[in-house]
């Protein structure tokens, strides 16, 4: 790792603190996690790691609002969004966070701009604007001659490209990541890492959520997890914190 | 309000989108719609020409008339106090003409006496049966929409000296004269030769009902002479203003006791009819046609709806993961629900739509096989049948949108 591409983090984005998150199954309550306390800052570049069964999916769909806690705080830029309702942790989702899925997740029938532009939708934003922001942001993935193929019509990588504009289009303040690279052959995987690092540098915030150690090895940041608690959290791995996030800890 | 529209326009973009990818499964769920829509309208379009039929031949009473009857034009239960009753007589007329023309301020503008039976007609090789015999005087045009498209109605003179002339409906005169015209020609009823003079106008049977189409008419004194055995008589009374029928009829039923030379003591012995009185016995009648109608065909366009609904939760379970991805990427549950309420509406909406296209050639169809029949395809019903069309779309989508619109988005992303 090249400490010089480590950049300055910013202010706290998700602040998460003693979080607990129980399953009933049948007649038998499992707890997915039994306490975590995380904060990740702007512009960070972090994943959490951990064996099947040890929460990272539960965190994950937390930390991406589509879920909510059992107890627990959770702040994301401030807000408290463990008690938010589901039209509220909709809002969030739509402008703070940009999914991006292991199975790319894109409409089958729309083409690349339509799919890019579905965020855009759901902000109430208007169909010239959208076409523009789409457009551009698809431009900025390397895909601005694919606009109008429908994802059939494209490679795995060139999906989860179009994926990746459509988490990107609508700005949000983290970038969420679930096995990105697990239905791409290792080439194409490391296309998309090489992306992911290029989205790192221009300033984005990457939460990666894998298994792979071969992937985690490009994040900045690792999070262990196992039975549902923080194992291990990788901090020291050349991460230098900006004055103001250093002051809070 | 502009969201909403925002949203509606994105939905409707959103729905055509996915009915034109499902194309064959699309046009199979909205043939249960078009068929229930083709069966409303048709049986609407029914409806409407039966009750427009009902009106035409009710116009053949005319509704400034007031006919003096032995019976009244309604159900009675006590039929034997009305069946001893005198019957009424065509010499009625004149008394009353007189007591009419006495007072200054009369309602009433004329009695005409009337008899009639129903005897067959012949001419040279061709015979007509069932036809409505009348005998009237001169007087008769005025009470009815008799109408000589070929000919005149008799005169006063005709009238008084009882000529074997008489004036013939459309019907009689197209059996009896293929090819020619009638007038001047003499038709043989009961035996008696009487000269055509006057050729009524088309007006269409409706439903057997009454129409002047299969009829003949002649002077009263004629009619007397050869036909009076087994008559029946009427009077008709023509009315100055319709809108003051109820005056007109007790100044009438004064006079026809003055004629019957009633006692005050004693009710009436005779009925004044009208119009309005047949029409609204048959009223009753010709709404439960209408409901049942409607409420048969409505059981073909609820099918219709449940098809709808079907497809709309098989669709929902389908793209169980897709609306998890929506969600994912901040679709509120608004518009989720939105959404799949106006791919249902817009299915219905387009079922309702070929519907009323069928609906509107077979009307066409019927129109020409049937030209009697009053078909009536109206601007109401279109606009009725795209708003039921929209209600069964929103009535059969709501179930399934609102199961989409609360789905776990972690779950719905989770289903393979």
């Amino acid at each position: 790792m090249n400490p010089d591409s480590v950049r300055p983090v910013g202010h706290i984005v998700i602040d998460i603190e003693n979080i607990t998150k129980d399953y009933v199954m049948g007649e038998e309550v499992v707890h997915a996690l039994r306490g975590v306390s995380l904060q990740i800052c702007g512009n960070e570049y972090i994943t959490i790691m951990g064996p099947s069964g040890s929460g990272k999916s539960t965190l994950m769909n937390m930390l991406g609002c589509l879920d909510t806690p059992t107890s627990g705080r959770y702040d994301f830029n401030g807000r408290n969004v463990a008690d938010m309702n589901d039209d509220d942790l909709a809002a969030i989702r739509n402008r703070e966070i940009g999914f991006v899925f292991q199975t790319f997740n894109l409409l089958p029938r729309s083409t690349s701009l339509r799919n890019v532009e579905l965020p855009l939708i759901y902000a109430g934003i208007d169909s010239e604007t959208r076409q523009e922001r789409a457009t551009q942001t698809l431009i900025d993935v390397g895909l601005g001659d694919r606009l109008h193929h429908k994802p059939n019509e494209l490679s795995g990588g060139q999906r989860q490209r179009v994926a990746i504009a459509r988490a990107l289009v609508n700005n949000p303040s983290i970038i969420l990541a679930d096995e990105p690279t697990g239905n791409l052959d290792s080439k194409t995987g490391e296309e998309i890492m090489a992306l992911f690092e290029d989205l790192y540098q221009r300033g984005n915030t990457i939460i990666l959520v894998t298994h792979e150690a071969d992937i985690a090895r490009h994040a900045r940041r690792r999070v262990y997890l196992r039975d549902g608690l923080i194992e291990n959290d990788d901090t020291a791995a050349g991460r230098k914190m900006a004055p103001a996030a250093v002051a809070h800890r | 309000m502009k969201r909403f529209l925002y949203e509606l326009t994105e939905g409707w973009k959103i729905a055509t989108a996915q009915m034109r990818s499902n194309m064959t499964r699309s046009v199979l769920t909205a043939l249960g719609v078009i068929i229930g829509i083709v069966a409303v309208t048709l049986m609407g379009t029914a409806i409407n020409g039966i009750s427009t039929g009902f009106d035409k031949s009710m116009a053949v009473l005319g509704d400034d008339v007031l006919y003096v009857g032995q019976w009244p034009w309604k159900q009675v239960d006590d039929w034997w106090n009305y069946r001893d009753r005198k019957r009424i007589k065509t010499e009625y007329a004149e008394p009353l003409n007189r007591m009419i023309a006495a007072a200054p301020n009369s309602n009433l503008v004329v009695a005409v006496p009337t008899s009639n039976l129903i005897r067959s007609v012949k001419f040279a090789g061709n015979e007509v049966n069932n036809v409505y015999v009348m005998g009237t005087t001169s007087d008769f045009v005025s009470t009815s929409t008799i109408d000589c498209k070929e000919g005149r109605f008799f005169d006063e003179m005709e009238a008084r000296g009882g000529s074997n002339v008489c004036v013939i409906g459309y019907d009689v005169a197209d059996a009896l004269f293929p090819s020619e015209s009638p007038l001047n020609k003499s038709v043989l009823i009961n035996g008696q030769a009487f000269k055509v003079i006057g050729i009524n106008s088309r007006q269409g049977t409706f439903l057997g009902l009454f129409s002047w189409d299969s009829m003949v008419v002649m002077p009263l004194p004629a009619f007397n002479k050869y036909f009076s055995a087994k008559s029946e008589s009427d009077i008709r009374v023509k009315v100055k203003d319709k809108t003051r029928l109820a005056d007109a009829k007790d100044e009438l039923t004064g006079y026809m006791r003055r004629v019957r030379g009633l006692p005050p003591e004693k009710g009436d012995d005779f009925s004044i009819n009208e119009q309005q009185a047949f029409k609204s016995t048959l009223a009753p009648v010709k709404n439960s046609i209408a409901i049942a109608g409607l409420f048969i065909t409505g059981l073909s366009l609820f099918v219709g709806a449940i098809g709808i609904m079907n497809i709309t939760f098989v669709s929902v379970k389908e793209r169980t993961k897709e609306i998890g991805t929506r969600k994912a990427l901040g679709a509120r549950r608004r518009t989720i629900l939105l959404q799949f309420l106006i791919e249902s509406t817009a299915l219905c909406l387009l079922g309702g739509f070929i519907g009323l296209l069928f609906a509107y050639f077979l009307c066409l169809g019927i129109g020409k096989a049937f030209p009697d029949f009053p078909i009536h395809f109206s601007v109401g019903l279109v606009i009725a049948s795209m708003v039921v069309s929209v209600l069964t779309g929103l009535f059969s989508g709501f179930a399934p949108a609102w199961t989409a619109a609360r789905l776990d988005p972690v779950a719905a992303l989770r289903y393979e």
